[in-house]
């Protein structure tokens, strides 16, 4: 959720390319929301599956497993937009696009077999618990994503 | 005390909301009124965290469970200052846009806080 402290691993940069070179300022203009929006997203699915995956795993373990599941593409995303570049650029369209089949898949699951999700995912109703943000969030991402290989 | 706090800090929050998202509109960066905007709703987040602590040492039990309350205690204090260090970074409308999103985020925490407290009263 911070700013930068995904940035300066020496140990996971690519050897020999200085790293600011290959930035495309993905997490900048637009992309410093959609980073504050995925930023929120990852502690809010992450720390509600981590707290429900201990507290009470039998209630539900298939909502929680899936709620863990979306909180690791939001994460994953987050710091693709943090560090930049066309590597980042691309894994992070990907993952954009695995995060929308995911709200749709999850939301159309949720609603033709309530009984499998005795309890709430991040994605469940496509996201109507999260004023339906999940649902929009990937589409703005894609956009994006999609913007910043030309400029 | 809590929650006249929780919904003063709810209302605020909207308001930074909405103050922030004009600046986004009419195109111009976070300034020096907006951070100290920033800085109120922030300063009422960290009493309000170190209330509930206080509280929670007192013997109080929050309806929906300690750990969460903790939780969305620490995340209502940490969202406007994070997105206002963000904006400081960002000197264009996202800047603006940004704080302003969180400060809905914050909004949002703040009735989820009210629940989870379980209005025991006080």
């Amino acid at each position: 959720m911070a700013g930068d402290p995904a940035a300066g691993k020496p140990g996971s940069a690519v050897a020999g390319k200085p790293e600011s070179a290959a930035r495309t300022g993905l997490g900048q203009g637009p992309g410093r929301l959609l980073v504050m929006v995925y930023g929120v997203f990852t502690v809010a699915a992450a720390s509600r599956s981590i707290y429900q995956l201990i507290a009470q795993y039998h209630e539900a373990p298939l909502a929680y497993i899936l709620s863990a599941v979306s909180a690791a593409v939001y994460a994953f995303i987050t710091v693709s937009l943090v560090r930049g570049g066309e590597g980042a650029r691309k894994a992070a369209f990907v993952c954009c696009a695995a995060e929308l089949v995911g709200v749709l898949t999850v939301g159309t699951w949720t609603l033709a077999d309530p009984s499998a999700f005795p309890d709430q995912t991040v994605w469940s109703d496509y996201g109507m618990g999260y004023l339906f943000i999940p649902i929009f969030l990937p589409v703005t991402g894609l956009m994006w994503l999609r913007k910043a290989r030309r400029g | 005390m809590i929650d006249a706090l929780t919904v003063a800090l709810g209302a605020t929050a909207l308001l930074l909301a909405a103050w922030c998202g004009f600046a986004a509109y009419r195109d111009q960066p976070t300034k020096d009124w907006h951070f100290i905007g920033m800085a109120l709703v922030a300063l009422l987040a960290v009493v309000q965290l170190v209330i509930g602590v206080v509280r929670l040492v007192g013997g109080a039990d929050p309806e929906q469970g300690v750990a969460i309350f903790v939780a969305y205690l620490i995340g209502s204090a940490l969202a406007v200052p994070i997105a206002g260090f963000m904006s400081l970074a960002e000197r264009t409308r996202w800047g603006s846009a940004t704080v302003s999103a969180a400060a809905v985020v914050l909004a949002v925490l703040e009735v989820r806080l009210y629940d989870i407290w379980g209005g025991v009263g006080g």
